[in-house]
């Protein structure tokens, strides 16, 4: 046990290494940018009084280190701003003001997290049943015409970017045959039924899309160890198919099926922006498109580092999952 | 004397050296699978319909960027006049509702976005991962340990993500598809610059290369003649597998508004506004999407055959040379 904790503690620590480089690449890769720095961060849509004030907020006369460690401390104790004629203050986790509306992006951030989490994990329940399944499915089926339909409709998968399969099932599934309205995102808190039911078509296309590594993966690492010596040997022992497919094989696809879920969930993420988006659901991702749009760049480093957290939490949740389920990883 | 020596000692059993007996080792391999072969047909021809571009609309007699606000009818809010969306002698394909620019025109300049983009992307990508993989594994533990330590937080930035939010602090000033290429390029070198490590760091220990050490040649020699055409083969694998991920990135970059932008075409932005006008223009919708969907299928496709063909575990299963039925069935078999 002390082997796993102090595993843990080195885990833990490694990920807030990582997210405290990830917001210093992040800092200076944004507000260090050449030319006028307070004109960029501000937006093309700021008047000389705003670009001057922006550059006091961003201390822009002070050295980059200073600016840094201002930015470090609005997110650890939280920081005052001034707002032309009152105080405002942003408590932490301080990632500053919204140039273009003056709201805090923290609180921007929160309030449009609940849609962008729902989102992002009603799909991967969606995509860890239907991608497994499907692995398991076509390794069970080898060799046989379930698995060559099955391997087709993967490829098709991997293939086709989410945005065009949400497209079409948008356009099949509400528009011609109206089997469900279109999209309307109603919280969790105020109707679970409501909430799923207009999330379903949103959760469909974001897993379909992720199942098809999944079922890659899976029907490989199963197919790898249904080839092994200890499979031979119950096999000899008259365990049945059925049983050496559902307990044997599937235990070797475990560790890779969670290594592959961390690895892609950045991505899912990329993915989760073009859905909601494409749905009009209010979350993260929509907010970043409009702030990218409009060059309100305290929300975007806002939304940048948000994410970051989560996907440098989920790789490291990954990790000791991984630990946990095979025994024969060596922690370091 | 002392090339001679390393050259008799060169490529390891294992690593598929290049030359000309390897790259033709590589097509014989690369052609005993039929899929691969099937896309790889496909891949040429769309290079050849991007290349072509300016020649097919000029044959149409068209152009990518011309309004034609009398094919579209204002009064029912830009709809293009005629059946199936404005197809015709003059519009091959229709033309796209509201402005009248013709469909094939853009289509088929899309294509040269798509493919440049993700090319000169994956060209980025390759550059600075060889470049960073090479150097962490050549260097000393401290350039080693800070190589791979900023390697490891790029591969954990979201590409999708990092892509956006890079493209809102460009000026618009700078030429859309360059930097579309450059921002993708910059961001997601991170696992080519793993694999070039690991595999640096594997040559590194093979005699070949500790024989042209101890004949004295300076790292940089030793990396350029000795450690690179070791790497092709991985690199090229990896790179293959990376463009129809970049076709995918520059596309949604495009759809989602930040990408290229009008009036340069580009198959994602078409879909941006594709689902308002399905009904009356269904090829609006259905063009860039399928043109988008074959070239990444084609291309990823392609990519498992290029890995097939380069790996030499999966390749000895092809049975390269022996008859058509046993090439057809190792294919099955390799191709995955």
């Amino acid at each position: 046990m002390n082997g796993l904790g102090g595993f843990l503690l080195r885990r833990v620590l490694g990920a807030v290494v990582t997210l405290f480089a990830i917001s210093v690449i992040i800092y200076v890769v944004f507000y260090v940018t050449p030319g006028n720095v307070a004109q960029i961060t501000c937006g093309p849509r700021c008047s000389p009084a705003q670009v001057q004030q922006v550059a006091e907020q961003l201390h822009l006369s002070d050295p980059l280190y200073v600016r840094y460690w201002h930015f470090l401390q609005g997110i650890v104790v939280g920081q005052d701003y001034s707002t032309g004629t009152s105080v405002q203050h942003c408590s932490a986790p301080c990632l500053g003001l919204s140039y273009q509306s003056d709201q805090q992006v923290t609180r921007l951030i929160l309030a449009k997290l609940p849609v962008s989490l729902s989102l992002v994990f009603g799909a991967m329940v969606l995509w860890l049943i239907l991608g497994v399944g499907t692995g398991v499915l076509s390794a069970w089926r080898r060799g046989r015409l379930t698995e060559r339909l099955l391997t087709g409709v993967t490829l098709v998968g991997v293939a086709t970017p989410v945005f065009v399969i949400g497209l079409v099932l948008m356009i099949v599934v509400c528009g011609e045959l109206e089997l469900l309205p279109f999209p309307q995102y109603v919280a969790l808190t105020d109707d679970p039924e409501q909430w799923a039911w207009n999330l379903l078509l949103p959760w469909l296309s974001l897993a379909l899309i992720e199942a098809a590594a999944f079922a890659r993966l899976t029907r490989a690492s199963m197919l790898e160890t249904l080839a092994e010596d200890h499979i031979r040997t119950f096999r000899a022992y008259g365990v049945g198919e059925r049983s050496i497919i559902g307990r044997h094989a599937l235990r070797g696809a475990f560790a890779p099926v969670i290594a592959l879920n961390a690895n892609n969930f950045g991505g899912a993420v990329g993915g989760a922006v073009l859905t909601e988006t494409l749905f009009g659901l209010p979350g993260i991702g929509q907010e970043m498109v409009h702030a990218v749009n409009v060059v309100d760049l305290p929300v975007v480093v806002g939304m940048v580092l948000v994410i970051g957290f989560f996907v440098v939490v989920a790789n490291a949740v990954a990790d000791v999952l991984y630990a946990v389920a095979d025994r024969r990883v060596v922690l370091t | 004397m002392s090339e001679a020596l390393v050259a008799s000692q060169a490529p390891g059993t294992d690593i598929v050296a290049p030359g000309a007996s390897g790259a033709r080792q590589f097509w014989r391999r690369l052609r005993a699978q039929r899929a691969a072969l099937v896309a790889a047909v496909v891949v040429a021809l769309l290079v050849l319909v991007a290349l072509a571009a300016p020649l097919l609309t000029a044959i149409e007699g068209q152009d990518p960027t011309t309004y034609h606000p009398s094919l579209v009818d204002s009064a029912r809010g830009g709809v293009p006049v005629g059946s199936f969306g404005g197809t015709g002698a003059d519009h091959w394909l229709g033309i796209e509702p509201q402005t009248g620019r013709d469909l094939f025109a853009r289509l088929v300049y899309g294509a040269r976005v798509s493919l440049g983009v993700a090319l000169a992307a994956t060209l980025v990508q390759v550059a600075i991962g060889v470049l960073v993989g090479v150097a962490a594994a050549l260097g000393n533990r401290w350039v080693d340990q800070l190589l791979s330590r900023i390697t490891d937080i790029i591969v954990a930035l979201p590409l999708m993500i990092m892509s956006l939010a890079l493209l809102a602090i460009v000026p618009s000033s700078f030429p859309r598809p360059v930097l579309v290429a450059l921002v993708i390029g910059l961001v997601a070198w991170g696992n080519t610059a793993k694999i070039v490590r690991a595999q640096t760091l594997t040559l590194k220990q093979l005699d070949y290369v500790s024989a042209a050490r101890l004949s004295g040649w300076g790292t940089w020699r030793i990396a350029r003649r000795e450690l690179l055409p070791g790497l092709a083969a991985p690199v090229i694998t990896y790179a293959a597998l990376l463009v129809p991920i970049n076709i995918t990135v520059e596309a949604a970059l495009s759809f989602l508004g930040v990408g290229v932008k009008p009036p340069t075409p580009s198959w994602g932005q078409m879909l941006t506004a594709a689902d308002v006008w399905y009904q009356a223009a269904p090829q609006y919708l259905l063009l860039p999407a399928g043109a988008l969907f074959v070239t990444v299928l084609a291309l990823t496709v392609l990519g498992d055959g290029v890995r097939t063909a380069l790996d030499p575990r999966a390749a000895s299963r092809l049975r390269v040379g022996a008859g058509r039925k046993q090439e057809a069935k190792a294919d099955q078999g390799g191709a995955r």
